[in-house]
């Protein structure tokens, strides 16, 4: 059984989505490494900030 | 004159045919619309990003849903079926049929279901390709 942590779930669950909407959201290879790079950055400071929001509630 | 009148009428012949092809092949197997529109690249790195999420999340002992009463049921059952072929032979297999008894196994099944979202939007991708709404 994979048994990734959180934080490696998030890191692979923003991969893979990242590749495909940068793959078909955009029409040139470059713009597409651009816009995927960036949902990337998006996805993963998403889940960084959303984090330290939830423990800092629960606190 | 009448040269490029012929091309651009065997241009439009060759666009013609089954116009849904690609958008059926690449909802059965990922990235099999943009092979048969020659895009190998693309269609290599959605192949890849999709058919390794839904194996990563099968083996993350993820759930396959198979429908229910339940809404939620339900829509993850939708979700999972936009894996096409991958969904079948899985569930063919007995893959995915055991209880979500750890967190991991709740990542796992997110991880099938956004797998076959992200499937859907790449055929659909591959459909406008085909119909010229997206430029190659």
């Amino acid at each position: 059984m994979f048994r990734p942590s959180h934080f490696t779930a998030v890191l692979l669950f923003a991969l893979f989505a990242s590749t495909v909407f940068g793959i078909t959201m955009r029409e040139t290879p470059k713009r597409m490494f651009k816009y995927g790079a960036y949902c990337f950055a998006l996805f993963v400071g998403a889940a960084i900030v959303l984090s330290w929001v939830m423990y800092l509630i629960a606190r | 004159m009448a040269t490029a009148a012929n091309k651009t009428s065997a241009g439009k012949q060759e666009q013609q045919g089954f116009v849904y092809l690609p958008l059926i092949a690449g909802w059965l197997v990922p990235g099999a619309g943009h092979f048969l529109l020659g895009k190998w690249i693309r269609g290599t790195l959605l192949a890849a990003s999709i058919i390794l999420m839904f194996a990563l999340g099968l083996a993350m002992h993820g759930k396959l849903y198979t429908g229910g009463p339940e809404i939620l049921d339900l829509l993850g059952f939708i979700g999972d079926l936009g894996n096409g072929a991958m969904y079948f032979v899985a569930h063919l297999l007995g893959l995915g049929a055991e209880p979500v008894m750890v967190t991991t196994a709740d990542y796992g099944s997110k991880f099938i279901v956004v797998a076959g979202l992200l499937n859907v939007i790449a055929a659909v991708d591959a459909h406008n390709l085909r119909t010229g709404r997206k430029e190659a």
